[in-house]
């Protein structure tokens, strides 16, 4: 009882129907990829273990790979630097990345402030908080432009002066300070404000990841929509549930092709009935565009895809 | 129709209106927040090579390689506590000084250009001593202190003892060459008082000029 009163209240279908592990699996997945990317940079300062130095905002990989922050890059050459090769082949590489995984998979599989604002959501539910102050979704993109401009104004990077993203990583990597406080309030928000508040209204960060994931390649597909009893636990448990509608609902891809996406997985473990899968853009080219129940082709590739992202 | 057209297209002006000022006042009001933050205390000093002062924060992404890189613990990442912008690298002088490497492996770590890997570490600028307290400096008490003479890594030309006579009594003044000194931060560091009389300053704060432009006008 006092177990079952954890799940969130947007799984507990799926529990039901599939078992808390599978109801889980790309939940624990993710907070594996989560906990991995940044105890991989805690490794060298806590155990001496140099596997990576640096943090998000620009690392070195085994002493070599430079990894570096396109979106402070961008924020950079807007403030009139003139970035070195070394930062942008760095910036460059993670955007090859996440053109691959997904561009907001960032958001969902390594940005360690999604932690937060789920736990936000989580007790939102748990607490029966229904207010929700409406935002525009878009704003996330203006707030995007106002950090870009921002930097052309101010000659610096701009949005690192505030970005609670940075705030969050680097503290835990390299001492926080008072930087809780700026994670308090992004929590805050997200559980009295503003249903998913920060990282799907206001977060520029992935607004930007969200440009990159318009092209992305590892995609989420409603395949076997068909069987959907319109439960409604895939839109619960989204945090972006208007991207999902027309996948499942309308005739055309089965594909979810919204930039927004964050690949997190949380409607194919929410769903009883197994209607999504991990797939890539590319599947709606192989199996008709035409609501035909047509399940062989999109189950073949069932198999394959989903390893290439957990893997 | 043509009606409908005509309103979709006033309300499309309406709402791109809305959206360019909305970031135009997000854009001004984040511009007076980064004004207001990037300000550092004249204490909290830049690591070796850094760019002069905005320049510096366009290019520092605030990765942390330069503190990693540094053998003494000096750098650190400013949290919103401390006195540099919140994630750039600084150090105080007073806390741990700079131990100016030769191979200066900070810069060399800098993979944004924010610190010229390059720089000689005789030629970098991270401040200027200066000798603010005459007053409870020993020497000018008449007793040879002189421990920020013999600390400096560049001594004799850095810091020289100059030979004084104040009060028909000999003194040895320490004396700093703002052309050799680097602003590592030794001297202050070391000096003997509770609170140094010695203290490496921002070189625009630190440096007088030998120009008498003020004196003509």
């Amino acid at each position: 009882m006092m177990k079952a009163s954890l799940i969130a209240n947007s799984r507990m279908q799926g529990v039901e129907a599939k078992g808390l592990l599978r109801a889980h699996k790309w939940w624990l997945l993710r907070r594996l990829s989560q906990a991995s990317a940044l105890l991989v940079f805690m490794l060298g300062p806590i155990a001496g273990i140099w596997i990576v130095r640096g943090n998000f905002a620009s690392s070195e990989l085994l002493g070599t790979i430079p990894l570096s922050d396109p979106f402070i890059a961008l924020q950079s050459i807007a403030a009139g630097n003139t970035p070195t090769a070394l930062a942008l082949i760095g910036a460059g590489t993670i955007v090859l990345l996440y053109v691959i995984v997904g561009g907001r998979a960032y958001c969902g599989w390594v940005c360690p402030v999604n932690v937060v604002t789920d736990t936000a959501d989580w007790l939102r539910e748990k607490l029966g908080i229904t207010r929700d102050r409406k935002l525009d979704r878009r704003t996330r993109v203006l707030i995007m432009l106002c950090a870009l401009l921002g930097s052309i104004f101010t000659g610096t990077i701009a949005w690192e002066m505030i970005n609670p993203v940075s705030i969050l990583q680097r503290g835990l990597i390299f001492g926080m300070g008072a930087g809780w406080f700026v994670v308090l309030a992004v929590f805050l928000l997200d559980l009295f404000v503003t249903r998913r508040g920060w990282c799907s209204h206001i977060c520029p960060v992935g607004a930007f990841y969200g440009v990159i994931g318009r092209a992305s390649v590892v995609r989420v597909a409603a395949t076997r929509r068909e069987s959907c009893t319109n439960c409604g636990a895939c839109f619960r448990v989204c945090p972006e549930p208007q991207i999902i509608s027309p996948a499942l609902h309308g005739s055309g891809t089965r594909v979810v092709d919204s930039g927004a996406c964050l690949n997190c997985g949380g409607c194919i473990d929410a769903c009883p009935v197994d209607v999504f899968e991990m797939s890539t853009r590319w599947s709606s080219h192989r199996s008709p565009a035409r609501d035909t129940p047509v399940a062989a082709p999109a189950s073949n590739k069932k198999s394959r895809d989903p390893v290439k992202l957990s893997g | 129709m043509r009606r409908d057209k005509q309103i979709s297209r006033r309300s499309l002006l309406a709402g791109a209106g809305k959206s360019v000022g909305v970031v135009c006042l997000a854009a001004v009001s984040l511009s007076a927040f980064v004004e207001t933050a990037k300000k550092a205390q004249a204490n909290a000093l830049r690591p070796p090579g850094a760019l002069p002062g905005d320049d510096f924060l366009a290019a520092c992404v605030r990765c942390g390689l330069c503190v990693r890189a540094c053998p003494y613990d000096t750098l650190k990442l400013a949290t919103f506590a401390d006195d540099a912008p919140v994630g750039t690298p600084f150090f105080i002088a007073r806390d741990i000084p700079c131990f100016m490497c030769k191979d200066v492996p900070c810069a060399k770590a800098c993979p944004t250009g924010a610190l010229d890997r390059k720089t000689d570490i005789r030629q970098t600028d991270m401040g200027l001593a200066v000798l603010v307290d005459h007053e409870n400096c020993l020497n000018y008490k008449g007793i040879s202190c002189s421990e920020c003479h013999r600390v400096c890594p560049i001594r004799d030309e850095a810091i020289t003892l100059e030979l004084q006579v104040i009060d028909k009594r000999k003194m040895l003044i320490p004396t700093v060459h703002s052309d050799k000194c680097t602003g590592c931060g030794t001297c202050e560091k070391h000096c003997v008082l509770d609170h140094a009389a010695i203290r490496v300053l921002p070189r625009e704060l630190g440096q007088g000029s030998a120009e008498l432009s003020r004196a003509k006008s």
